[in-house]
């Protein structure tokens, strides 16, 4: 389960629309916790991807270590990745499969004519044969009264 | 000669939950093979079927990606640190 809140929901959405037509992408900060894994906060990158950025994505090593860097900043962990799908839908390329690290949860969002849309989450099976649905709870951000 | 190995959070749950273990090598290429003897679960998230370490496998020797030494026949001394480093790729299409 990822539980995810609309202030960060609406944060993917958005940097999926500002980089249209290319793939945005980028960490997500969190914690495994006994309801399930948090996402806090984001950390977005650069899509390394300059010869195919509107159906690549690329995070660098070093990319990778600045966001492990953010999440240690912020007492977090890196708990998955975002990007998105520019009008294709929500779900995992053999690509995104061939590629996948297990363990981290992949947030895919897509972005249909420039606006963002379906959003999910999966995850690498152990034995890297496929991705798995991981469900998600949308949250209401901390603070946030209810009217 | 004693090396530390560095496993990323991601790849922990196929090393004992471990987040460093040491080895006796005298290469990169042999502290990883003890490695993956060691925690067999863990080579086909580091290397292709022929063998090869993935593209999205970064090896760094004390903070050197190993590409630009000797690749797996970098020499290791007493003390040294091997980390493995993500990186993270995929997109829309195949
Ligand atoms: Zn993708």
């Amino acid at each position: 389960m990822l539980i995810v809140n609309s202030d960060i929901a609406q944060s993917i959405r958005g940097y999926g629309a500002r980089d249209y037509p290319n793939e945005t992408c980028g960490a997500m900060l969190g914690c495994d916790g006994a309801e399930g894994r948090e996402v806090r906060a984001l950390f977005p990158l650069t899509n390394r991807r300059d010869d195919s950025p509107r159906n690549r994505f690329s995070i660098t090593a070093e990319d990778f270590r600045a966001a492990e860097r953010a999440a240690r900043e912020q007492g977090l962990e890196l708990v998955g990745w975002y990007h998105s799908h520019p009008d294709h839908p929500a779900r995992p390329s053999e690509y995104d499969r061939e590629h996948a690290w297990p363990w981290y949860s992949y947030v895919i969002v897509s972005v249909a004519s420039g606006e963002a849309c379906d959003m999910t989450s999966w995850q690498l099976s152990d034995d890297r044969s496929a991705f798995q649905t991981e469900e998600i709870a949308w949250a209401i951000p901390p603070g946030t009264i209810k009217r | 000669m004693a090396i530390r190995l560095e496993i990323p959070t991601a790849l922990r749950q196929f090393a004992g939950k471990q987040a460093s273990v040491e080895f006796n090598a005298t290469t990169v290429g042999e502290a990883l093979q003890q490695l993956t003897g060691t925690y067999a679960d863990l080579r086909k998230h580091l290397y292709t079927e022929d063998g090869r370490i993935r593209s999205f496998v970064n090896i760094y020797l004390n903070d050197e990606d190993i590409r630009y030494l000797q690749k797996e026949n970098t020499p290791t001394k007493d003390g040294d640190t091997i980390s493995i480093v993500p990186s993270i790729a995929g997109g829309a299409k195949i």
